[in-house]
C-alpha cells in the first residue's frame, strides 16, 4: 500500500456548496486529489457526485467554496476553461462524431495549423502519441468511429482528453456500457495513466470495480461528504453502509416463491445474432437469470421472444399454445412484457407524461365506449404510483423530470400495470442507485411469489446470484449452460461467459432444472 | 434536478397561451391602425376571414395529427387540388351532389392511405414519400382535367363557402361550421381516445410505442388516411369557392398548412402539437394577410412578415423548451 505522503497534492476543492432552488445539492464538501491518484466518488443517485464534478469541469459554478489546482486558485467559467487547464471529462454517453475518423475525432478542436492549412503530418503524430499513451497504438487512425465497438470508442475518447495534456480525467460511469473484457482494458489504461502522473476522479456504481482501480474513495450522501479513506482498508459492506446511511438488512431480499408449470418454452429457437438453437423452459413462479458478456446474445433472445426481432426458425410456446403471432402487440396480449435495456432511447417516451408511459401498453381499464375516462385514469395511476412508492412531482409531468432510478421504476411499473405474466427484463437495475435496485429486487421477488415468470438479464453477477432461481449463461450467441443458482458461483459464471465452457459438473447446453 | 410540479404546469399553460397571445397581438395591432380600424374588427370582415381560412384549416386538422406523430405531408395541397378536380368531374358525370362530395373526400382519403402504405410498408421517410406524392397527385389532377379547369354547373355546393349563408340563421358559412365541428371532433379524438394517445406516443418515441404493443403501421396508415380525408374535404371547399375544378389551385399551400401547425406549437420532431394551437396558427396567418391587404401593403411585405412570424414562433418555442 502506498502512503499518502508519496503523492503530491494537485487539486483541492474546499467547502464547496451549491444549491438549486430549495435543494442543497452540495453542502460544504471538501475533496482533494493527489497527483497520479485514482480517487473514487461514491454515492447514490442524487448524492451530489455529478454536481461536484460539473463544478470542477466548469459546467456549473459553486455558490461558495474555493478550488486550488496545482497551487493556484482555479475558477473555471466554462468547460473549455477546464479543458485548457488540464481537466477533462469523459462522458457517460460518448461524445464522438460517428462519421469522422479516429484521428479526426482525437484532434477535433485541437487542429495544428499553419495559417489556414492543416499540418497533417504533425496532427497524425499527435493522435498516434495519444493512442500510445493509452497503450492502444493498434487502433486504426483512419477508421470512422461508427465502425468501432463501444469499448474502443471510450479509449478514443480518453486519447482525445490526453491530447489536451489532461492532468485530471473525470470518468463518470465509464464501464456502464462496456463488456467485462472492455472494462478490464479500461482498468489497465487507468493504471498506465496513473504511472504517467495523470490523476483520475472515478464515479461508478460498481463497488467491486472501484475496489479494483481506486486508491482512495470519498462517499457523498445528500450533498454532504460522509467519509474519505483508503480503499484497501474498507470492506464493501462498510462502504455500502456509508452510502445508504441506514443499515441495509438485506441487499437481495428473497421472497418465498414456488416454481410451478411451464409458462414459456423455446424449442430449437434461432434468431438474428444467435449462433446456435436454443431450447429452454420458463416456469410460473420462476426467476431465470441470463448472464453473459455484452453482445453474447442475451438481449437478442429476449427481443426475439418478444417479437422485436424475427424468429428465423424454431418455436416459441406460451403456456401450451404454439404458433402464436410474434409481434410486440400480440405478445402483450399473450401476457408478456419487455423492459428495454435502453430506457432513454427505447424504454420510455421521455417527453410524454409519467401516467402515459405507465398506461401506454394497457389503456383498456380506462376506456368506455371508445373514450378515455381521464378522471378515473389519473386517479388509478396516482394510486398505482403510491402503492409502488414511486415519488413524482405529479403523474402528469414528463418522465424526463424524474431521476434515473425513478425513470426505471416507471418503465418497470408499465409491466406491472399491464399485469404481464411473463416479464422479460433487460438490465433492469443498470445505472440506478442502491435503494432503487433493492426495491426492484423486491418487486421481482413478489412477482415470482404471485406465480409470474421473470427472465432477468444482467451483467452484474451478485444480483443474478442473489435474486434468481436458475441462471443461463450465454457466450457468443449460444446458450452454454442453464443450472439452478446454487450450482453456480461468480467464478463459474465468468468462466462460462468468457470461455464458453463450464468449469464444473457435466451440465450441458440444455435444460437442467431442480 | 427534477423539475417542480408547479413550474411544469406553468410551462404547459405557456405552451398553450403562446400562440394565443400572438393572435391577440395581431388583432390588436391591426385594430389600432387608424386607416382600417373601423373596418378590421367588423363582423362582416371576421366572417370573411373565417371563410377564407376554411381550406387551410381543414388541411391543418390532418396535418396536426401527422406532425404530432413525427411525420410530414408535403402532398396536402396537391391532394386538395386533386379532390377539387374529382368533385367537379363527378358532378359533370351526372352523379348526385352528395355523392360527388363523397367522391371528392374519398379521393383525398385514398391519396392519404397510399402515403401511409408507402411510408409503413416500404419504410420510406414521410418527407420523401409525400414529396413524390406532391408531384403524382398534382399530375393526376391535371390528367383528369385534361390540363385545364373543369367547369361545373352552379349548385348548392357552391354555397358551402358563402359568407352570407342561406338560410341566414346559420350566421357563418356552412364550411365554417363543418370546420368547427371537425376541429372539436379531432381535439376530442386526440385527448380522449386511445388512438390519440398512440399518435402522441409514436411521435414522442416510436421504439417505445412498438414496445408497448402499439401497432405502428396500422396507426400510421390511419393517421395519413384521416389526414387525406381532411384534404379531400378541403378540396371540396376549394371547388365550392372557385365553382370550377382547378388542377393548378393551391400550389404551395402545404407550406401554409405546415406553418399553421408549427406556429400553433407543433414540433417537427414529433410528440407535441394541438388542434387548438393549429387553428390559432391558421387564424394568425389569415388575419395577417387580411390586415395587410386592407392596409394596401404589397404582397411581398405579407410574405416577409409571415416568414418572420414562423421563425419567431419556433424560436420562442425552442427557448421555452430549453429553459424547461
Amino acid at each position: 500500500m502506498e502512503s499518502q505522503s508519496s503523492f503530491t497534492s494537485l487539486l483541492l476543492m474546499k467547502d464547496i456548496s451549491k444549491s438549486f432552488g430549495s435543494t442543497q445539492a452540495l453542502d460544504r464538501v471538501t475533496f482533494d486529489l493527489q497527483e497520479g491518484e485514482v480517487h473514487a466518488l461514491i454515492g447514490e443517485n442524487g448524492a451530489g457526485k455529478s454536481t461536484l464534478v460539473k463544478i470542477l469541469s466548469g459546467a456549473l459554478r459553486q455558490d461558495a467554496g474555493d478550488i486550488t489546482f496545482a497551487g493556484l486558485p482555479f475558477s473555471p467559467s466554462n468547460p473549455l476553461d477546464s479543458r485548457n487547464t488540464g481537466i477533462s471529462m469523459i462522458y457517460q454517453e460518448l461524445n464522438l462524431a460517428p462519421h469522422l475518423t479516429v484521428e479526426e475525432n482525437i484532434m477535433l478542436g485541437k487542429e495544428i495549423k499553419s495559417g489556414p492549412f492543416l499540418r497533417k503530418k504533425e496532427m497524425r503524430r499527435a493522435a498516434q502519441n495519444a493512442l500510445e499513451m493509452v497503450n492502444h497504438s493498434d487502433i486504426p487512425l483512419d477508421t470512422p468511429i461508427k465502425e468501432l465497438s463501444v469499448g474502443i470508442k471510450q479509449i478514443v475518447e480518453i486519447a482525445r482528453a490526453l491530447v489536451d495534456k489532461a492532468k485530471i480525467l473525470i470518468m463518470d460511469e465509464p464501464t456502464s456500457s462496456l463488456s467485462l473484457e472492455d472494462s478490464e482494458i479500461l482498468f489497465k489504461i487507468i493504471r498506465d495513466l496513473k504511472k504517467q502522473g495523470v490523476s483520475i476522479i472515478y464515479i461508478s456504481h460498481f463497488l467491486e470495480e472501484i475496489k479494483k482501480v481506486a486508491d482512495r474513495y470519498t462517499v457523498l450522501r445528500d450533498g454532504k461528504k460522509i467519509h474519505t479513506g483508503t480503499i484497501q482498508d474498507e470492506s464493501l459492506e462498510n462502504i455500502i453502509q456509508l452510502m445508504v446511511g441506514q443499515k441495509l438488512t438485506k441487499m437481495f431480499p428473497r421472497t418465498q416463491h414456488e416454481i410451478k408449470e411451464v409458462s414459456l418454452s423455446l424449442t430449437g429457437l434461432r434468431g438474428r445474432k444467435m449462433t446456435a438453437d436454443i431450447d429452454l423452459h420458463l416456469h410460473k413462479g420462476e426467476i431465470l437469470g441470463f448472464a453473459g458478456l455484452v453482445g453474447a446474445g442475451r438481449t437478442d433472445v429476449l427481443r426475439t421472444i418478444f417479437g422485436l426481432e424475427p424468429v428465423l426458425k424454431g418455436e416459441i410456446k406460451v403456456g401450451y399454445l404454439s404458433s402464436l403471432k410474434s409481434a410486440p402487440w400480440s405478445r402483450i396480449k399473450q401476457g408478456m412484457g419487455y423492459l428495454s435495456e435502453d430506457r432513454q432511447k427505447e424504454g420510455l417516451a421521455l417527453n410524454l407524461s409519467i401516467a402515459d408511459n405507465i398506461a401506454l401498453s394497457h389503456f383498456e381499464p380506462y376506456r368506455s365506449i371508445g373514450f378515455l375516462n381521464l378522471k378515473k385514469y389519473k386517479k388509478s395511476i396516482d394510486n398505482f404510483l403510491r402503492t409502488l412508492n414511486i415519488k413524482t412531482p405529479g403523474s402528469d409531468q414528463p418522465v424526463l423530470c424524474l431521476s434515473g432510478g425513478n425513470q426505471q421504476k416507471v418503465a418497470l411499473a408499465r409491466l406491472l400495470h399491464q399485469q404481464a405474466d411473463i416479464l422479460l427484463l433487460d438490465e433492469p437495475t443498470r445505472g440506478i442507485d442502491v435503494l432503487s435496485k433493492t426495491q426492484i429486487y423486491e418487486w421481482i421477488g413478489e412477482l415470482a411469489s404471485l406465480g409470474k415468470s421473470v427472465i432477468f438479464v444482467s451483467a452484474y453477477l451478485p444480483e443474478l446470484l442473489g435474486v434468481c432461481d436458475n441462471i443461463a449463461v450465454f457466450h457468443r450467441g449460444k446458450l452454454i449452460s442453464l443450472r439452478p443458482v446454487d450450482h453456480w458461483d461468480a467464478h463459474g459464471i465468468m468462466t462460462a461467459a468468457t470461455l464458453g465452457r463450464t468449469s464444473k459438473g457435466k451440465y450441458s447446453g440444455t435444460q437442467n432444472h431442480a | 434536478m427534477p423539475k417542480k410540479g408547479k413550474q411544469a404546469q406553468v410551462q404547459v399553460l405557456l405552451n398553450w397561451i403562446g400562440p394565443f397571445i400572438g393572435l391577440i397581438l395581431v388583432l390588436v395591432i391591426f385594430a389600432s391602425m387608424p386607416e382600417i380600424q373601423d373596418r378590421f374588427l367588423r363582423i362582416a370582415n371576421l366572417k370573411s376571414v373565417a371563410t377564407q381560412s376554411v381550406i387551410v384549416a381543414l388541411g391543418a386538422l390532418g396535418m396536426t395529427l401527422i406532425i404530432i406523430s413525427g411525420g410530414i405531408d408535403l402532398s396536402a395541397a396537391s391532394n386538395i387540388a386533386l379532390a377539387s378536380v374529382t368533385t367537379a368531374y363527378a358532378i359533370n358525370a351526372g352523379v348526385s351532389l352528395p355523392l360527388a362530395i363523397l367522391i371528392g373526400i374519398l379521393t383525398g382519403g385514398l391519396v392519404g392511405l397510399v402515403n401511409g402504405f408507402l411510408i409503413t410498408k416500404l419504410r420510406l421517410v414521410p418527407f420523401i414519400v409525400t414529396l413524390g406524392m406532391l408531384g403524382i397527385a398534382r399530375g393526376i389532377a391535371k390528367w383528369i382535367a385534361k390540363n385545364q379547369k373543369i367547369d361545373a354547373p352552379l349548385t348548392w355546393i357552391n354555397d358551402l363557402m358563402s359568407s352570407t349563408p342561406r338560410p341566414p340563421w346559420l350566421l357563418l358559412a356552412p364550411g365554417v361550421w363543418v370546420l368547427i365541428i371537425f376541429a372539436i371532433l379531432m381535439a376530442v379524438v386526440l385527448r380522449y381516445t386511445v388512438f390519440g394517445r398512440h399518435v402522441f406516443a409514436i411521435g414522442s418515441n416510436e421504439a417505445t410505442a412498438r414496445l408497448c404493443g402499439i401497432r405502428i403501421n396500422r396507426t400510421k396508415a390511419a393517421i395519413y388516411g384521416i389526414a387525406g380525408l381532411f384534404c379531400g374535404m378541403s378540396g371540396v371547399m376549394q371547388f365550392s369557392r372557385l365553382t370550377v375544378g382547378d388542377p393548378t389551385v393551391a400550389v404551395g399551400l402545404e407550406l401554409d398548412i405546415i406553418a399553421a401547425v408549427v406556429i400553433g406549437g407543433g414540433s417537427l420532431s414529433g410528440g407535441s402539437g394541438s388542434i387548438l394551437g393549429s387553428m390559432i396558427g391558421v387564424f394568425i396567418m389569415a388575419f395577417l394577410r387580411n390586415g395587410s391587404n386592407m392596409m394596401g401593403w404589397p404582397n411581398y411585405i405579407q410574405e416577409i412578415i409571415i416568414g418572420g412570424i414562423i421563425v419567431i414562433a419556433v424560436a420562442l418555442d425552442q427557448i421555452r423548451h430549453r429553459k424547461g
